[in-house]
């Protein structure tokens, strides 16, 4: 089989055992599998007012799933998404309430900001990666939590001592009455159009310029890199700024469209981390993200019918989102059964 | 309070509070001494401190008192078992060690909390009723600092001193140490890497499910979504800031400990209750980085670490 099919065949492969361990699981658990993925399938696409909810939910899984693909490509492994985003989402709620401007200034302005403050949270360890050699995925790791305690702060500050901001003034919001409208006044948003422009970046970034063609090049080897000549350092601390521009937008679309406010928070979001599942699934490219966002945003919202249609726990959907990314992750042994089931076919 | 008893109270609680960050960071020694990246731990304890609370609330009764001290056994076992998902991929199947680490953080709250919805009807379990909070020293009771310790402070102590013998003064340690340097040169000398490995990602479960039971049965008392909430990653960087050995990593647990007991009782001593909470929350994982970049020591991870071992690859 060629090399090309069996990369598709490993993701299609692991959602496949993914979500057979969830039928599994709830088998075991006395509770119909066929009634909760029903109810599953119903949760997603039940209604106009689903759909529209279920597309708002992909919006910042898509941003989330560029970000760690964009890294990824450089050779990078960005786990600190999450805390790109958290950054991100305040930026932009901030500048949602501290201001208000004529809506074509206001509301990029609060995109932005929140695109540089994802890149800034990028740029540390992007820049301790590249001047001193620190691995990416443990300084990312801490970054996420002191994101999380550091906004947390700010929110504070910010509202006052309150916990959570004002909503955000319209001239800075994605919302969309005519998207609302389409769709029996879901809270779907611009966002969604905002994050597939984004894609179209990625792709442009990464295959139409002599910055993602390095970008690319330092991703598959460091040394010959080095040795054609180029900047590797710079490179690195710059697909870590590009990747956390990306998480941050992420977070504004929660802030500007679903949201319009920014709430302190005793946890996750959960958005930064099923951006690996989102990346991985979609083998790293902008198209491959569409789709791993649209499985992972559809399963994430689909859930939360399963409680009340089949009294299911949702949580059974965090495991076969797990179990997936783990599949993925030992992709190796899904080659292997794709290779002998080959064999055995060429042989007859 | 006078100085001395701020002082006093203020060490026995960060010991309280570092118990399972020691005992947890350990576990993340051991296994990445052997070349396994852990980043699975924060699910290790999830695991620990569910099953900790989950047995102590089913067998109180019939155990009275001893509660407490049978299920951290019950919660190791859950850890070892848990981690061979980490094992059987890490090692056997060559995956990306990092983000299996990631699916078993995933995995293991989604698990956690579909038990507790499953067993409890709701989102987090009841309030155990025996803790080890009740449970003093009685005979140390007279001296000062020792007296208001607690048993499983003891117990993390004695881990750290028992790990660092192991892996230092032991042939099994060796091994270990080989097997995360150079597991080739080790495979020459007749070492099972795959069995070596495979051991020391089963120690990191146990002792990674031995401190989220003692977490929970010191600090959080039930099971919820938010009951072990970055305390895994913390233990990660209390590894890394120790530099993978087991002594330094006790004394970054410890400074970790502290600075999450002052952040806690901070607001009701004087001087401390002048910094806002947030500086002590992030304090770790800033203190972390920094470690990392070299400011304070350069640390190196072992050579292996993060890369599954193919027979006959150079």
């Amino acid at each position: 089989m060629s090399n090309k099919a069996v990369n598709l065949l490993v993701p299609v492969l692991a959602v496949i055992l993914g979500l057979l361990v969830g039928a599994i699981i709830m088998l075991v658990s006395g509770y119909n599998a066929i009634d909760g993925y029903a109810a599953l399938w119903e949760g997603i696409f039940g209604d106009l007012y689903r759909v529209g909810e279920t597309v708002r939910q992909i919006t910042p899984y898509i941003l989330a799933g560029l970000a760690v693909a964009f890294a990824f490509r450089a050779g990078l492994f960005n786990i600190g998404v999450e805390g790109q985003l958290i950054v991100g989402w305040f930026a932009a709620a901030y500048v949602g309430v501290a201001v208000e401007l004529p809506k074509i200034i206001h509301l990029p302005l609060a995109i932005l900001a929140a695109a540089a403050a994802g890149a800034f949270w990028g740029f540390i360890p992007g820049l301790l990666k590249a001047k001193f050699h620190v691995h990416e995925v443990i300084v990312t790791i801490m970054l996420n939590y002191i994101a999380l305690h550091v906004v947390n702060a700010l929110i504070e500050v910010v509202s006052g001592g309150s916990e959570r901001t004002e909503n955000i003034f319209a001239s800075a919001s994605l919302r969309s009455e005519f998207l609302a409208e389409l769709t029996d006044f879901s809270r779907l948003h611009y966002g969604i159009i905002v994050a597939l422009i984004m894609v179209i970046v990625m792709w442009f970034i990464l295959d139409k310029t002599t910055t993602g063609f390095e970008l690319k090049s330092v991703g598959f080897n460091q040394n010959a890199s080095q040795y054609a000549g180029m900047k590797v350092d710079r490179n690195i601390i710059l697909a870590m700024v590009i990747s956390g521009a990306f998480a941050g937008i992420g977070g504004a679309m929660e802030a500007l469209g679903t949201f319009e406010y920014v709430s302190s928070k005793a946890g996750f979001t959960g958005i930064g981390f099923d951006g690996i599942a989102v990346a991985l699934l979609g083998m790293n490219t902008p198209l491959g993200v569409v789709f791993g966002a649209t499985l992972f945003g559809s399963l994430q919202y689909g859930a939360l019918n399963m409680p009340n249609a089949a009294g299911i726990p949702v949580e059974i959907v965090g495991i076969v989102t797990a179990v997936i990314i783990y599949f993925v992750a030992a992709s190796y042994v899904i080659r292997l059964f794709i290779e002998r089931v080959g064999r055995k076919k060429e042989a007859k | 309070m006078s100085p001395l008893e701020i002082f006093y109270f203020l060490v026995s609680s960060a010991i309280f509070y570092a118990a399972p960050l020691i005992i947890v960071a350990i576990g993340g020694v051991f296994s990445e001494r052997s070349g396994v990246v852990n980043i699975g731990l924060e699910g290790l304890m999830v695991i620990g401190a569910f099953t900790g609370i989950v047995f102590n609330l089913f067998f109180v009764d019939a155990l009275g008192e001893f509660t407490p001290w049978v299920s951290l056994i019950i919660a190791m076992i859950t850890g070892t078992l848990f981690s061979l998902l980490l094992a059987i991929a890490a090692v056997s199947f060559r995956a990306d060690q990092v983000v299996t680490g990631v699916a078993i953080n995933l995995l293991a709250i989604a698990v956690a909390i579909f038990l507790v919805k499953l067993i409890f009807q709701k989102g987090q379990t009841d309030i155990i009723s025996v803790n080890f909070s009740q449970i003093r020293i009685s005979f140390l009771r007279d001296i000062p600092i020792i007296g208001d310790m607690y048993w499983t402070s003891l117990l993390a102590i004695a881990i750290a001193f028992i790990s660092w013998a192991v892996i230092y003064y032991t042939p099994f340690g060796l091994r270990l140490r080989a097997v995360g340097e150079h597991p080739a040169a080790a495979d020459t000398m007749g070492v099972n890497v795959t069995k070596m490995r495979y051991v020391a990602v089963m120690i990191s479960g146990a002792l990674g499910g031995l401190g989220g039971a003692i977490y929970a049965q010191t600090i959080s008392n039930d099971f919820g979504h938010a009951t072990i909430t970055g305390q895994g990653f913390m233990a990660l960087a209390a590894m890394i800031f120790g530099k993978w050995h087991p002594l330094g990593a006790m004394g970054a647990a410890l400074f970790f400990g502290f600075a999450q007991s002052l952040s806690i009782v901070g607001p009701s001593l004087p001087f401390f209750s002048e910094i806002p909470t947030v500086f002590l929350y992030i304090l770790p994982y800033v203190l972390t980085i920094l470690a990392l970049a070299g400011f304070i020591g350069r640390a190196s991870a072992p050579k292996a670490s993060g890369t599954p071992y193919i027979k006959g690859n150079r």
